[in-house]
This record gives C-alpha cells, sequence and structure tokens, in this order.
C-alpha cells in the first residue's frame, strides 16, 4: 500500500511537468500543477500514517519512507498545493503566457527533487538530492529575467552550490569513519551511520558533523551561510518565494537532523548540539538585526524565514522529546505562515507595483479581505497567540528550560519580543500610516490567489488552539527514530 | 581496508599524483588569463583519473576503472570543452581586477595548505599502516576546499567563479579515490553526472548575466544588498 502512495507521490509531479512541456499551453501546465499538489497533499498524509507503524524500505535501500521523512514531505507537499494555486493566479499577473509552460514544469521538478530528498535513505543520494533542488530552484528565481532577479539566481548558485560541497565533504568524511566498523564497501544509509559512530574515531566524526551541518546550513539559510536566502527570496517570484520558505528550508533541516540523530550517543554529541543550537541563535539574532531596519517588503519576509528556521534549529539542537516535537511542529506551521506572508507581500507588490514598504500603505483599502489575512499572518509569524508558532516557539522554549541551556532560553525571549515589535511596526506602517493619495488600481479578484490565503490561514488558526494528541505521538516516534531509540 | 598494506611502490605514485593535482590548483590561483585555469582545470582532471586508475589497479576495485574513464571523459574533455564555449563566448581573456596581488594569494594558499594539515594530521591519528599516504590525502582534499574557497573570494569574473567550485568539488573526488575506493559505483558516477549539469546551468545563467544584468563580474552585481 504505502508503495503505491509513494510512487503516486512522485509519479503526479512528474505527470504534471511531461503535461506542462508536451501541451505548451499556459492553461494546461497550471491546471495539472494544481491537480498534482492537490494529489500530492492528499498521497502524503496516509503515507506518514503507514509510515508510523514501522520503517518503510525499498529499492535496494536507496528509499526509505520513515516518521520523519513523512512528516517533512507532509510539509512539502502542503506548500507545493497551496503555492501552485497561487501561482496560478499570480503568474497570470505577469502576462508572460508564452513561458508559463516551462516556469510549471520547473515548479514541479522543484516539488519533485525536495521530495525525493526527503524519502533518500543513503547520504550520498541524499546530497545529490538536494543538489538538484538548486540547479532547479535557480532557474526559477531568476525567472523575470531583470538584472535583479538574475543577479540574485548567481549569487544563489554560487554560494549554495559551494556550501554544499562543503555537505559532500563531509559525506565522505563519514562514509571514511565508518569503513574501518563496517568495511570498505557498504551502503551508507543512515542506519548504518548511526550504528558506527560511535566506533569512529571521535575527532574525525566531529569533523565530518561539522562539515555536513555548515553545507546543509547553507542550504538551510543558517546564519552566517544565510547570504544568498534574501535575494532569492525577494526576487523569484512570489508563489517560488514560499517554495523555496515553506519547503526548501525544510527539507535541508531534514538533512541537518537526520545527522545529528547519527552523532546522537557518541562522545561528540554534545559538542555537536550546542554547534546546532549556536547556529540557530546567531540566526536568530542577524535575522532579528535586518528585520528591524529592513525596507523591502519580501526582504522582510525572507529574513523572518532565517529567524524561524533558526528556531527550528534550536528545537533539534536542544533535543529530547520536547525539543525535537517543537522543532516538527514549528516546521509545519512555519509552512503553512510563511506561505500565507508570501501570497500577501506577492498581492501588496504586485498592486503597488513596488518592493518598498515605504510604497506600500493604506493595504486594507486596496485589499479589504486578503489585508486582513496578511495582517493576522503577521501577528501568527511574529510569534502572538492564538497562531500555531506561538505553540511551537513555546514548547522550543520549554524544551531549552529542561535542558542546561538557561542563556539560550533568555536570549530567545529577548529577541521573539523584539521581533514582534519590530516585525509588526512594518505592518503598522503599512496598514495605518498616512500617505499622499495615489490613486491605487484594485487588482482583478480571482479566488485563486483568496482561496490559498485561507487554506494556510484556517489551520493556522486551528493548530494554534488545538495541538493534536495524534501529533504529539508522531512526534515522540521521530524522536525515537531519528535517535536510533537511545537518549 | 587496502591502505593499511600498500608497499612504498603504490604510496609514492598515489602521494605524487595528488601532490601534482595540488601544485595545478596553485597554477589557477597564481594565473590571472582564464584559458590557463581552464588547461590547469583539464590537466587536473587527467591526473585524477590517473590516480583512480592505479587505485583501481593496486586494490583491485575494478569499477574505479569505469570511473576513471568517465572521469577523464567528463572532468578532462567535456567540462573543460564547455568553459571554453564560455571563455569564448564571454570575450573575456583576464581577469582584469584584482582583489590581491597574485603573489599574496599565492602566500595565503601556502599557508592554508599548512592548516590543512594540521587538521588533518589531527583527524587521522588513530590511523595505522600508511599514514602519510591518508594524512597526504586528506591535507590536499581540504586545502584544495581551501583554495577554491580562497578563488571563489578574490576572484570576479563568473567564469573563475565556476573554476572555483569545480576545484572544490575535484579536490573531493579525488581525496575519496584513496580514502574510500570502496565507495558504491552508482554514487560517484551521479555525481560526476550531476557536475555536467552543474556546468550546464551556470552556462546558461552566465548568458541571462550577460544579457540582463549587463556584467559578468560579481564586483558589479551589487544590487541587492541589506
Amino acid at each position: 500500500m504505502a508503495q503505491e502512495l509513494l510512487s503516486v507521490l512522485l509519479l503526479a509531479p512528474l505527470a504534471a511537468i511531461a503535461l506542462s512541456l508536451v501541451s505548451r499551453s499556459a492553461r494546461i501546465a497550471e491546471y495539472a500543477t494544481v491537480a498534482a499538489g492537490v494529489i500530492d497533499l492528499l498521497v502524503s498524509i496516509p503515507l506518514l500514517l503507514s509510515a508510523r507503524s514501522g520503517l518503510i524500505i525499498w529499492a535496494n535501500q536507496y528509499v526509505l519512507v520513515d516518521v520523519f521523512g513523512g512528516w517533512v514531505i507532509v510539509c512539502i507537499s502542503i506548500v507545493y498545493a497551496l503555492s501552485s494555486m497561487y501561482a496560478v493566479g499570480y503568474m497570470r499577473l505577469l502576462n508572460e503566457d508564452g513561458r508559463l509552460p516551462a516556469f510549471y514544469a520547473l515548479f514541479s521538478g522543484f516539488a519533485l527533487t525536495m521530495l525525493m530528498a526527503c524519502v533518500m535513505n543513503n547520504a550520498g543520494v541524499f546530497w545529490i538530492a538536494i543538489e538538484l533542488t538548486t540547479l532547479v530552484s535557480t532557474f526559477l528565481v531568476g525567472f523575470e529575467r531583470e538584472a535583479e532577479s538574475t543577479e540574485a539566481a548567481w549569487k544563489y548558485i554560487v554560494v549554495v552550490s559551494g556550501g554544499i560541497s562543503l555537505a559532500l565533504l563531509g559525506t565522505v568524511l563519514f562514509y571514511w569513519g565508518s569503513s574501518f566498523v563496517l568495511g570498505p564497501s557498504y551502503a551508507m544509509t543512515w542506519a548504518a551511520l548511526r550504528l558506527s559512530a560511535p566506533k569512529v574515531y571521535p575527532p574525525l566524526l566531529l569533523i565530518s558533523f561539522l562539515l555536513v551541518l555548515v553545507g546543509y546550513g547553507t542550504k538551510a539559510g543558517l546564519a552566517p551561510m544565510h547570504t544568498w536566502l534574501p535575494d532569492a527570496h525577494s526576487e523569484s517570484p512570489a508563489p517560488v518565494s514560499a517554495m523555496l520558505s515553506g519547503a526548501l528550508l525544510n527539507a535541508s533541516m531534514l538533512g541537518i537532523a537526520r545527522f545529528l540523530g547519527v552523532v546522537t550517543g557518541t562522545s561528540v554529541s554534545g559538542f555537536a548540539h550546542a554547534a546546532v543550537v549556536g547556529f540557530g541563535i546567531f540566526s536568530f539574532v542577524i535575522a532579528i538585526l535586518f528585520i528591524v531596519r529592513q525596507t523591502g517588503v519580501k526582504r522582510l519576509m525572507a529574513y523572518s524565514s532565517v529567524e524561524h528556521i533558526g528556531v527550528q534549529a534550536l528545537g533539534f539542537g536542544f533535543g529530547g522529546p520536547l525539543g525535537i516535537a517543537g522543532a516538527l511542529y514549528h516546521m509545519l506551521n512555519h509552512s503553512l505562515n510563511k506561505s500565507l506572508m508570501f501570497f500577501g507581500a506577492g498581492n501588496a507588490m504586485r498592486a503597488y507595483r513596488s518592493k518598498e514598504i515605504k510604497n506600500i500603505r493604506h493595504v486594507l483599502k486596496i485589499f479589504p479581505v486578503s489585508g486582513i489575512l496578511w495582517l493576522l499572518g503577521a501577528i501568527g509569524i511574529a510569534g502572538a497567540p492564538p497562531f500555531a508558532l506561538f505553540l511551537s516557539e513555546f514548547t522550543v522554549l520549554r524544551a531549552a528550560m529542561q535542558g542546561s541551556y538557561g542563556w539560550v532560553a533568555i536570549l530567545f525571549v529577548i529577541s521573539l519580543i523584539v521581533v514582534f515589535i519590530g516585525f509588526l511596526s512594518h505592518f503598522r506602517a503599512m496598514y495605518f500610516d498616512e500617505a499622499p493619495d495615489a490613486e491605487i488600481a484594485r487588482l482583478p479578484w480571482t479566488a485563486w490567489r483568496t482561496v490559498p490565503m485561507w487554506l494556510a490561514f484556517l489551520p493556522l488558526l486551528v493548530l494554534g488552539l488545538w495541538w493534536p494528541h495524534g501529533l504529539w505521538n508522531l512526534f515522540h516516534l521521530v524522536f525515537l527514530s531519528v535517535t536510533g531509540g537511545s537518549q | 581496508m587496502f591502505l593499511a598494506h600498500i608497499d612504498s611502490l603504490q604510496a609514492s605514485i598515489f602521494s605524487s599524483l595528488a601532490i601534482l593535482s595540488l601544485l595545478l590548483t596553485f597554477v589557477m590561483l597564481g594565473s590571472h588569463w582564464l584559458k590557463n585555469y581552464v588547461y590547469a582545470f583539464a590537466a587536473q582532471s587527467w591526473l585524477i583519473a590517473a590516480l583512480s586508475a592505479s587505485v583501481g589497479y593496486f586494490s583491485g576495485y575494478k569499477e574505479l576503472y569505469a570511473i576513471a574513464v568517465l572521469t577523464a571523459l567528463f572532468r578532462g574533455l567535456v567540462l573543460p570543452w564547455l568553459l571554453m564555449r564560455i571563455v569564448h563566448r564571454l570575450n573575456v581573456k583576464r581577469e582584469i581586477h584584482a582583489v590581491l596581488q597574485t603573489s599574496s594569494s599565492l602566500v595565503i594558499g601556502a599557508c592554508a595548505v599548512m592548516f590543512a594539515f594540521v587538521i588533518a594530521n589531527h583527524m587521522s591519528r588513530q590511523q595505522q599502516g600508511a599514514a602519510h599516504v591518508v594524512i597526504l590525502a586528506l591535507t590536499i582534499m581540504l586545502a584544495m576546499k581551501f583554495l577554491g574557497f580562497l578563488m571563489l573570494s578574490v576572484r570576479d569574473e563568473a567564469i573563475s567563479q565556476i573554476l572555483a567550485l569545480l576545484v572544490l568539488e575535484n579536490g573531493i573526488f579525488l581525496g575519496s579515490q584513496i580514502l574510500v575506493p570502496g565507495m558504491p559505483l552508482l554514487i560517484e558516477i551521479v555525481i560526476l553526472f550531476d557536475l555536467l549539469i552543474v556546468v550546464a546551468c551556470f552556462g546558461m545563467l552566465v548568458r541571462f548575466l550577460v544579457v540582463h544584468a549587463g556584467t559578468t563580474s560579481s564586483r558589479e552585481l551589487n544590487r541587492l544588498v541589506g
């Protein structure tokens, strides 16, 4: 059963790519992509449920569906479904119907490579899948073909390729270290690495882990390797920004967390966790400094992504059932909330024809309904109740209090307050500041741009008020599978 | 473990091939002519192919011959050819701006190699047997990383940045031939193939840079800040 689900999960975007390229029609490409996104979302949940009863391994051990991978697949599928719907409404505004089939083919290809990365059981093949996500998404970042977007695409591919080559070096060193235990030729599965890790020479293990952390950390946007992120997220079309932020960062975080699980229980475990916490809190601080003084609306969202990937890193770094539960819940909530934020930003950018915060005023006049959703989303993403990010950030904070990271917890709380004020003061300006009476034309209304915002907002509110008990059990299973049952 | 019992002849063949590759990296670091980079890169790839073949011969991993052929073909011929096409199309012959003098970048490069040696020495302390080959391989692997990042940061031209990224990968590939000759064939082939796609993507992006940004020098790519 699970095998069929996985095949459908991967074949749906593949079919969308083929249809987009063969039909050469913008309309067919749009609908095929939306259909693929919705199918993936519908399939991903039963896939996760079937992974709950145990690992599912195929294809000569190269493919693995576990609860952790399944959870990230759900997050990615949600963003894929929502942003493909939004893309229909948004991309039509660009009046480039001729290039849309290529866009949707790349878009589905991007989703496909990320979904593939989640089911890879071999650290080497996982690296390749992550590398492929870069190559596909580069052309999505540069899609608008202006000087800025081309520059962003170039910086993206150079910085990320350089960073990820460190992850390859780390992977090779992991392989080398374990080859003393497992013999010169073996399948580099996560389980094999985890079994052999305690017997590997500790300095070698630590250096391998740090290289992998910096490598996938570049891709995940952890500071100080985040430099590509604000450019790429702000210059790509809004649906692509949502995919980069809501899905890609999760897929890279999966790699970091899996390697962290490999070294958990060895003698370098403490240092490795501290390194992840260090990157997390540094990302948090850097993001806040840039959020407070930000002038571009999408760059504001991009730095908020750096902040939230920092929270996830903190959760995984604190470890324990609570830290991992917080990080995983945060992953889902951030995917939903950031999609909502980028959709709103995309609408605003198109209506005001500017990326600058100072040119966007009186949003509620132009967007009476979706403007409210955007504002509520901003309150949510700043970490205020009753939205879901509050719960997950609070859980991460509890994990910090339980462990030996009291000072991080204090820094974390202060930063959260600063980010709340800084982020929302930009929104106050955009919604309520006085502005010269320029005539701004309202965008033609279409359900394609509004419905995805509702679909992102409602679960956010529900999950903020009610953390389903089933999710707790699920997160505990992930905790057990990541750490191999040991702590 | 194959490295545990290699004789001095094998050790010296592996070492000299690895050291020659490192020297070629310094050739790239010291030259300002884009053509020289590409030639040095091609020569380095041929050396790595020779290394794969000789490791395959001595260790008995027959699949390394296939990797040697593919390396020579892809990295030694196809990639340099693609890169030369980009160089011709761009009509830039050399780096115009030098962030660092050639001599100073060579000195920094030399320091990087020493630093790499210190780390490598530390990492392989538990090694028995041919420890010097292991340390050398690790040193060169890390040194080529550092040199690649150095080139990435002191060079502006798009094509030099592509080459610097390729040097980063060459270092890993070189080291992995000596350290982990038993790595599954599939992974190595896919990584080789992946590289081809990377360069093709870079080629397309360079064309976009010329058309849409009007420059291929990262010095002038300064619209996005903050």
